[in-house]
């Protein structure tokens, strides 16, 4: 079986509400959604207090290039647009809608039948994409119309679908594969038609056997030009550059886009979501929560409203147990530790992990017994013993040295560490910092050549 | 109240302490086979060196860096046991009590402790005690016993008189070298049970085959070269002497080896190397700890400037 | 003898070949440098803390000699560690006069300690600063304040600044501190200023600063912590003076216009504004002198609104009852 070249750790998987049938999960009586919901500039509210909505309405606008809109997930009253608390406890603003019924808008086509007909164009589509909201649902929120426009340069040849949940303990990718496999297929199929390419591959991991073969047998009737690749279990698989080397066996280049080789990663939740905005004319109102943890009494997949207070979705699971110690928004090896459960479910939320206080604290770190485990186990070739010093000490050269700015963060490194080192804390550290020098380098040398450029045109005139 | 943190939210729960319990767990079948190779001597040459590092390294956290005890990472435990792999086995209680006195103190901790220093602390303690009490320590027991035993010369000994063009001596056994019926240091004696161990590590992943592998490959190479390439002689440097003890325990010692597996190779490379020069042409017939040492120096240029392979850079 | 000879004669030769290659070299390659430059850097005080804005002595030294070339002054130029005095010493050697610049001092300005402002959640990554707001939104309530973990005691390379384990707060040594601006850059909360150390000439420093960087809605951030400014404004208008502006929720006292009166101090209803000693004494007499007049004030209404209240009895015709219990102590003057 197929995986990625360089490192990687094995996390026990602990997928607990695998195979668990998708809950819907209640619509409470008041929602409130987030205008920073996508990776780069957060989207404008355009609804004020008293505004009546639909299921669908648009209530946000993008705030720039790297921005998306914004939908209501329920029908009812605008009751203020105020500021919540993100997963991180930092203050974003968001439109609280007081529920009233269930409207949905009149564009949007609730039948379950599934429509194979692809109608629309290649720009087409991607305007769709936009317009219904559509990011990445694996947890990075990169708003997928931008991914969808590579830069005029690259050669799109392919469509990976990622759909190897490597995370631990997160099972909403695998429970969307076994409810809606057609739909994920059709979606794939915008998708590729959207890129100009013929050819896709899914990439699950071996733990999955159902979805594996339940896939292969959709594909197997009517796509015949998407193919399921089963992948060794290994973390960080799920990484778009892992993927794309453990799938087609290229490596994205140092600095460059995963698009330089060709293909083009989305998630399998992202693909679904493309499906019915494209087809279906939906925007993302709701996304599928893995609720797990060791201690939590009923682990399940919820489909659920975006904007739902994550209080009460943990409350669905059976609440939040008497001796827990850490609340994840997303995966163990990735995802954000909340302060409290006074944030909201959005769109790049794929499983709310409760661990209980013995798992959830760290262990006194030790010295540094140079024994060079972490480096064994970075999927991207890097020191990151160095790393973690320099970026300690402000050593910013040698830390561009050691390439830090390649650091895709999936912290293998620090979950292999015997002394229990918090190499990935500093990594993140110095790793801005030393983006920052190399994107100031880039543009004092741009500067420098327009400058000259200009010198000799100058020159020349005279 | 909930603990906040940057992710990864999981560990793998492997420690230091599991680490250097794992290296104890592979010294087991060599101590065991030095217990019935030297018998008493061995025993007490054992318990002595690991008591003697573990006190030395209390009272130098207690009283001297007034830090905490790191006597719980078993680091001093292993260095105990690899000093006493490398001294004789009727070795005066007193000079192995220096011998620690200088790897835990010397060797280790007047660099700041485990993690710091740039030697390994068995070698330097070992070197030391060859340096100091050259007699003592090149008077290899050749039964089991403590005191008044008899003592002869080791194979490597009889190879280098026989490679300086001295005849009449028989070319030591390969396969008692292998087992480990001759005489020499407690723990160097059967290159199969050092073996053994190796195996057990490399599959429980606490060392990567890189180090091993290439120390005795260069070893065999160099020494099939430097021997009037004579295999007999080249295959005798793999099991005589602190070969096999040498690189799959003391060239391995995390702290002070290279970090990626390239520099991992280049530095075993170096060692095999080396060890074969002074076995060769030194005036010791063992090399083997000189050229770990000196390797351990070069230590952290070969971590500047030897890099892993890394992802998404192809070479042009 | 002849041993001897050759060894001299070698020596010798190759003595000589080294200096003359030396000779060559220092020719071949000099570097012409103003000397002035040196003469500044000798008098500098050599600690190249960088608090000056240029990379060490030396630097310092360089653009001290260009500014008297180009501008004939020293302009804004301040070696912090070594203050006027040593400036004075520079502005000399450059044939300069020397202007005297404000002493000044590096201020925290949080007061959120443990008792005010307490945990909401527990940080468990490394202990830096930095990484904390890089997580999340702190320990406590307040997304704005002091997180404790002393980066800007690493910082600082004079170690005038210290955590306080009581308070949990990092606190100035005012005799060390240099002003060199190091824990200000380091502390990612911006919540540390260097301020003029003494509105005015005094051998003790008389300062008045706001004690909060919260720039939360009042009732937010008097929820997280107790001590927090909730910027109502009271303080702005009590000042004669014009130096305290409040933005975005949070006061702020301009160092420049303060006179250190001390009348926003007593003024604050959260007690978010502070003082340094001298002032903090008028502070007190002021606020005792206030309590005094509230007191009696408030006694005299007590007064008259308990014979009111006997009047209306009177005329009800019910026993009265002495209001005793309206009656109001004066609050203990401040002692300091």
């Amino acid at each position: 079986m197929k995986t990625f070249k360089l490192g990687g750790v094995h996390p026990a998987a602990n997928k607990l509400s695998a195979g668990a049938p998708i809950q819907v999960a209640a619509v409470p009586a008041m929602v409130a959604i987030p205008m920073a919901q996508n990776l780069g500039a957060p989207s404008k509210a355009i609804v004020a207090k008293g505004d009546k909505v639909k299921v669908g309405t648009v209530i946000g606008e993008p705030g720039g290039f790297l921005s998306s809109f914004v939908h209501s997930s329920v029908s009812g009253t605008v009751d203020k647009v105020d500021v919540v608390e993100d997963a991180t406890g930092k203050k974003v603003p968001a439109v609280f809608i007081k529920v009233e019924g269930d409207e949905w808008e009149e564009t949007i086509d609730r039948s379950q039948t599934i429509d194979r007909n692809i109608k629309l164009d290649k720009q087409q589509i991607i305007d769709k994409v936009k317009e219904m909201g559509i990011v990445g649902m694996g947890g990075a929120t990169f708003p997928t119309q931008v991914k969808l426009t590579p830069p005029p340069t690259a050669k799109p040849e392919c469509v990976i679908i990622n759909a190897v949940e490597c995370e631990p303990y997160l099972t909403s990718d695998h429970s969307l594969m076994l409810a809606h496999p057609e739909e994920i297929c059709i979606g794939v199929q915008i998708l590729e038609k959207a890129m100009g390419v013929n050819k896709a591959y899914i990439g699950i991991e071996a733990n999955k056997p159902d979805a594996i073969e339940l896939m292969k047998k959709t594909a197997a009737a009517g796509f015949p030009e998407i193919e399921i690749v089963p992948l060794q279990l290994k973390y960080p698989q799920g990484g778009e550059k892992q993927l794309i080397n453990a799938v087609i066996g290229k490596e994205v280049p140092s600095g460059g886009l995963p698009i330089a080789t060709g293909a083009l990663v989305q998630n399998v939740g992202t693909a679904f979501a493309v499906y019915e905005a494209v087809q279906k004319n939906k925007p993302l109102i709701e996304r599928i929560v893995t609720v797990t943890g060791k201690s939590v009494a009923k682990p399940g997949n919820f489909l659920t409203r975006l904007g739902v207070p994550v209080a009460d979705l943990i409350q669905a699971a059976g609440g939040v147990p008497e001796d827990t110690g850490k609340i994840i928004s997303g995966g163990p090896m990735m995802g954000k530790a909340m302060p409290d459960t006074n944030s909201y479910v959005v769109k790049g939320c794929s499983g709310i992990l409760i661990m209980k206080n013995a798992e959830a604290r760290r262990k006194e770190a030790g010295p540094c017994i140079r024994c060079g485990k972490c480096v064994q186990a970075c999927p991207m070739g890097l020191q990151p013993n160095f790393l973690a010093r320099y970026s300690e000490l402000n050593l910013l050269d040698e830390a561009e040295e050691e390439r830090v700015y390649d650091c895709i963060e999936c912290g293998s490194c620090q979950f292999s560490c015997p002394a229990n080192r918090p190499l990935l804390d500093w990594i993140r550290q110095g790793k801005p910092k030393v983006m920052g020098i190399l994107r100031q380098r880039a543009a004092d040398a741009k500067a420098k050549a327009d400058a000259e450029k200009a010198a000799k045109e100058a020159a020349a005139a005279k | 109240m909930l603990n906040v943190s940057l992710s990864p939210h999981v560990h793998s729960g492997n420690s230091t302490q599991k680490c250097m319990l794992q290296v104890l767990i592979g010294l087991t079948p060599a101590l065991l086979w030095s217990f019935y190779q030297f018998g008493l001597g061995a025993v007490i040459i054992t318990l002595a060196s690991v008591a003697f590092c573990l006190l030395f390294e209390f009272l130098i956290t207690r009283f001297m860096l007034k830090a905490p005890s790191s006597l719980g990472d078993l680091s001093a435990v292993v260095t105990g046991v690899l000093l006493a792999f490398n001294v004789p086995s009727n070795l005066p209680i007193w000079i192995i009590a220096i011998g620690a006195l200088v790897a835990i103190g010397v060797g280790k901790m007047v660099y700041g402790g485990l993690g710091s220093n740039i030697f390994n602390p068995a070698l330097v303690g070992r070197v030391f005690l060859l340096v100091a009490y050259p007699v003592q320590m090149t008077s290899w027991p050749t039964q089991a016993g403590y005191a008044d035993v008899e003592t002869g010369a080791t194979p490597l000994s009889i190879i280098k008189r026989i490679a300086n063009g001295e005849t009449g001596l028989d070319v030591p056994a390969f396969m008692d070298s292998l087992l480990g019926v001759t005489g020499g240091s407690l723990g160097e004696v059967s290159a199969i049970a050092l073996l053994l161990g190796g195996i057990y590590m490399i599959v429980r992943k606490t060392i990567t085959w890189h180090i091993p592998v290439s120390i005795l490959l260069s070893a065999l190479v160099f020494g099939f070269l430097f021997y009037g390439f004579d295999v007999q002689l080249a295959l005798d440097q793999l099991v005589c002497g602190g070969m096999m003890l040498g690189a799959i325990f003391m060239a391995t010692d995390y702290v002070s080896s290279p970090m990626n597996s390239r520099g991992q190779l280049l530095y075993g490379c170096c060692i095999g190397f080396l060890t074969i020069v002074i076995r060769r042409y030194g005036a010791y017939p063992e090399g083997m700890s000189f050229a770990i040492l000196i390797m351990n120096a070069f230590t952290p240029l070969i971590n500047k400037y030897v890099k892993p392979q890394r992802f998404g850079v192809v070479k042009k | 003898m002849n041993v001897i000879l050759i060894a001299l004669i070698a020596l010798g030769a190759i003595g000589l070949i080294g200096s003359l290659l030396l000779c060559l070299v220092a020719k071949k390659f000099y570097v012409y440098e103003d000397p002035r430059v040196g003469q500044v850097e000798e008098v500098l005080p050599g600690a190249n803390c960088g608090g000056c804005g240029f990379p060490g002595c030396h630097g310092m030294a360089d653009a001290c000699v260009k500014a008297k070339d180009s501008s004939n002054s020293l302009g804004s130029l301040l070696c912090p560690v070594g203050g006027n005095e040593v400036m004075a010493k520079v502005a000399d050697i450059l044939g300069l006069e020397a202007g005297a610049a404000e002493p000044k001092v590096a201020v925290v300005r949080c007061n959120g300690n443990i008792c005010a402002r307490p945990k909401v959640a527990v940080f468990d990554g490394a202990k830096s600063c930095a990484i904390e707001s890089a997580t999340f939104s702190g320990e406590t309530g307040c997304v704005f304040g002091c997180l404790g973990l002393g980066d800007c005691v690493k910082a600082c390379q004079f170690d005038a600044i210290r955590m306080n384990a009581e308070t949990g707060l990092p606190e100035v040594d005012e005799e060390k501190c240099v002003a060199c601006g190091a824990c200000a850059k380091a502390c990612p909360k911006f919540v540390i200023e260097v301020r003029k150390k003494s509105a005015m000439k005094s051998p003790m420093p008389k300062r008045v600063w706001v004690d909060c960087v919260n720039k939360d809605k009042g009732a937010v951030a008097r929820k997280a912590c107790s001590n927090a400014c909730i910027g109502c404004g009271k303080c702005q208008k009590v000042c004669k003076f014009d130096a305290i502006t409040v933005e975005n929720n949070v006061a702020f006292i301009d160092s420049e216009k303060c006179k250190a009166c001390g009348m926003c101090v007593s003024e604050c209803p959260t007690g978010a504004i502070h003082a340094t000693e001298p002032v903090m004494i008028v502070v007190e007499k002021l606020k005792a002198k206030k309590a005094e007049a509230a007191a009696k004030a408030k006694e005299e209404a007590a007064k008259k609104a308990a014979e009111a209240k006997a009047a209306a009895d009177a005329a009800a015709a019910t026993p009265a009852e002495p209001a005793s219990e309206n009656k109001q102590e004066a609050p203990k003057s401040g002692e300091q």
